[in-house]
């Protein structure tokens, strides 16, 4: 083990989560180290969406608690009532890029990669300051994402002149700028055609490259296998199977699992 | 009468036609919001209230409603004053005749823009707002930075038509005699047996009508920069 796997950057204790009487999330524990990059598989309706939204605040768990960069951010035991600019600390620790990118449409590639970032600074010290410089250096940063997702020629597109694959790429840079300690993926490349899928594993492996943290729910088996430090298989709302992906992909101890691997093999 | 002085007087009835249109607009407008909030409210009672209200307004003919809130109160009752009576002496208020009709017609147009505010509200896919909210913006932030604009884009359609006809209506304050533009010309129909004014006066609703609707697509060309 190196020192950087001694660092748990996500701990998930008990997470429980029921929409009235059906439980859709049981009993959910886990731990990730910072950088590492984890994904969660298993068959539609299995909870892999609810466990991102309870993560990421979009969803309230009825049990359990999380805990991000040692910080517990959700005790189901221990309700706090957060101030508004708590809740956006909080909230700013994880990013999340949705299945159907949900970009702003009346702003550019580089307007929806910056406008969260230059709403938050207006309450900075350097805002105050020099508002002139506090808003160039977002943009400069902004700009510096898009590139590094290869789209610095369409930041003055709007979303509906870009590609799928492109705009899916804006919502992932959107994610980025806002520093957040993990990035969270739920299905990116879903709404996406086959040849389009690509460029965004891509993008999502050179961040892995960077030591970002992420867990990424997805249906592209191969790519899971390939990208990935930990596999968590999950099944009916319960951790079914996880581990190092060479062992949960080769050799699978639940019957569930090898079942639900075989259908990708066909 | 010639043609001048004919134009002299339908003048008078159309000044008074472009202020029940002015004044319905900037009022109904706000109005609108406020009750649309109201039927989007998670508090149940309200809701509901807001509900029933908007039936009957929309159930009744906005021409009922000018007579009803113009004679309504000089019928009604409070003790042995009527409601008229009882509103002078109180409260120094009684609506005239064109106060009633433009109380009518704020009421009436407020609802139907809260209606069409509200199908625009919650159009908008609620991945906008949860965007916004795993983005650390506030909710007042999402609403005006992210979904307001796409709000206007998708309502304009129905309401420029609602704004027509609102031009169109201003015709009904003619019920309880106020002097607007086809009552301008009716006078004149009575009065010397004239009947072109009643042609003239089309022109000067096309005309209007005309320039509503050129402000309306420049509006539209204004905000098709982006689709959703
Ligand atoms: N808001 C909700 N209200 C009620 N039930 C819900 C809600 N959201 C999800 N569910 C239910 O919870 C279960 C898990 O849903 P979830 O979306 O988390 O599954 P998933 O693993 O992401 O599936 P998929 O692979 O199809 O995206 C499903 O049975 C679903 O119907
Ligand atoms: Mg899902």
């Amino acid at each position: 083990m190196d020192g950087k796997e001694m660092h748990p950057i996500l701990q998930v204790e008990g997470l429980g989560k029921s929409f009235g009487k059906v439980e859709v999330l049981r009993d959910i524990s886990f731990t990730l180290n910072k950088g590492r990059v984890l994904s969660v598989i298993g068959s539609s309706g299995s909870g892999k969406t609810t466990l991102l939204r309870c993560i990421t605040s979009l969803e309230k768990a009825n049990k359990g608690k999380i805990i991000i960069g040692g910080e517990t951010v959700f005790d189901a035991e221990n309700p706090v009532k957060d101030s508004a600019r708590e809740r956006r600390r909080k909230q700013l620790k994880t990013g999340l890029v949705f299945q159907s990118f949900n970009l702003f449409p009346q702003y550019t590639a580089l307007q929806n990669v910056t406008l969260a970032a230059r709403l938050a600074a207006k309450e900075s010290e350097a805002y105050k300051k020099d508002r002139k410089a506090a808003i160039e250096e977002i943009r400069a940063r902004g700009l510096q994402i898009l590139s590094d997702v290869g789209l610095s020629d369409k930041a003055d597109f709007y979303p509906w002149q870009l590609s799928g694959g492109q705009q899916q790429r804006v919502s992932i840079a959107r994610a980025l700028c806002m520093k957040p300690e993990i990035l969270f993926f739920d299905e990116p490349t879903s709404a996406l055609d086959p040849e389009l899928t690509g460029e965004i594993l891509r993008v999502i492996k050179q961040l892995a490259s960077t030591h970002m943290t992420m867990v990424i729910v997805t249906h592209e088996m191969t790519f899971a296998k390939d990208v990935s430090d930990e596999i968590i298989f999950m099944n009916k709302g319960v951790i079914e199977e996880q581990g190092d992906p060479q062992i949960v992909f080769e050799n699978p101890k639940s019957a569930r699992l090898r079942e639900f691997l075989n259908k990708f093999t066909d | 009468m010639g043609f001048y002085e004919v134009t002299l007087q339908l003048l008078e009835g159309f000044k008074t036609t472009c202020i029940l249109f002015a004044l319905t607009l900037a009022a109904a407008l706000p109005l609108g919001l406020l009750f649309s909030m109201g039927s989007m409210s998670k508090f149940k009672p309200l809701k509901w209230l807001m509900k029933t209200f908007v039936w009957i307004i929309r159930g009744t003919p906005l021409m009922l409603q000018v007579i009803i809130v113009f004679y309504g109160p000089g019928l009604v009752h409070v003790g042995d004053l009527t409601l008229r009576e009882f509103l002078v002496l109180h409260g120094g208020m009684a609506f005239d005749r064109f106060q009633s009709v433009l109380f009518a017609f704020i009421i009436n147009y407020a609802v139907y823009f809260s209606e069409i505010y509200r199908g625009g509200i919650e159009s908008i896919p609620v991945g906008q707002y949860e965007a916004g909210q795993v983005l650390g913006m506030t909710r007042s932030q999402t609403f005006f930075r992210v979904v307001l604009l796409q709000v206007i884009k998708r309502i304009l359609p129905p309401m420029s038509n609602e704004i027509l006809t609102l031009v169109k209506d201003t015709s009904l304050a003619r019920v309880i005699t106020v002097l607007e533009l086809v009552k301008a010309a009716e006078q004149m129909t009575a009065q010397y047996g004239l009947i072109w004014p009643l042609f003239y006066i089309g022109a000067f609703y096309l005309v209007f009508c005309g320039l509503l609707t050129i402000l309306f697509n420049l509006l539209e060309k204004k905000l098709s920069y982006f689709r959703g």
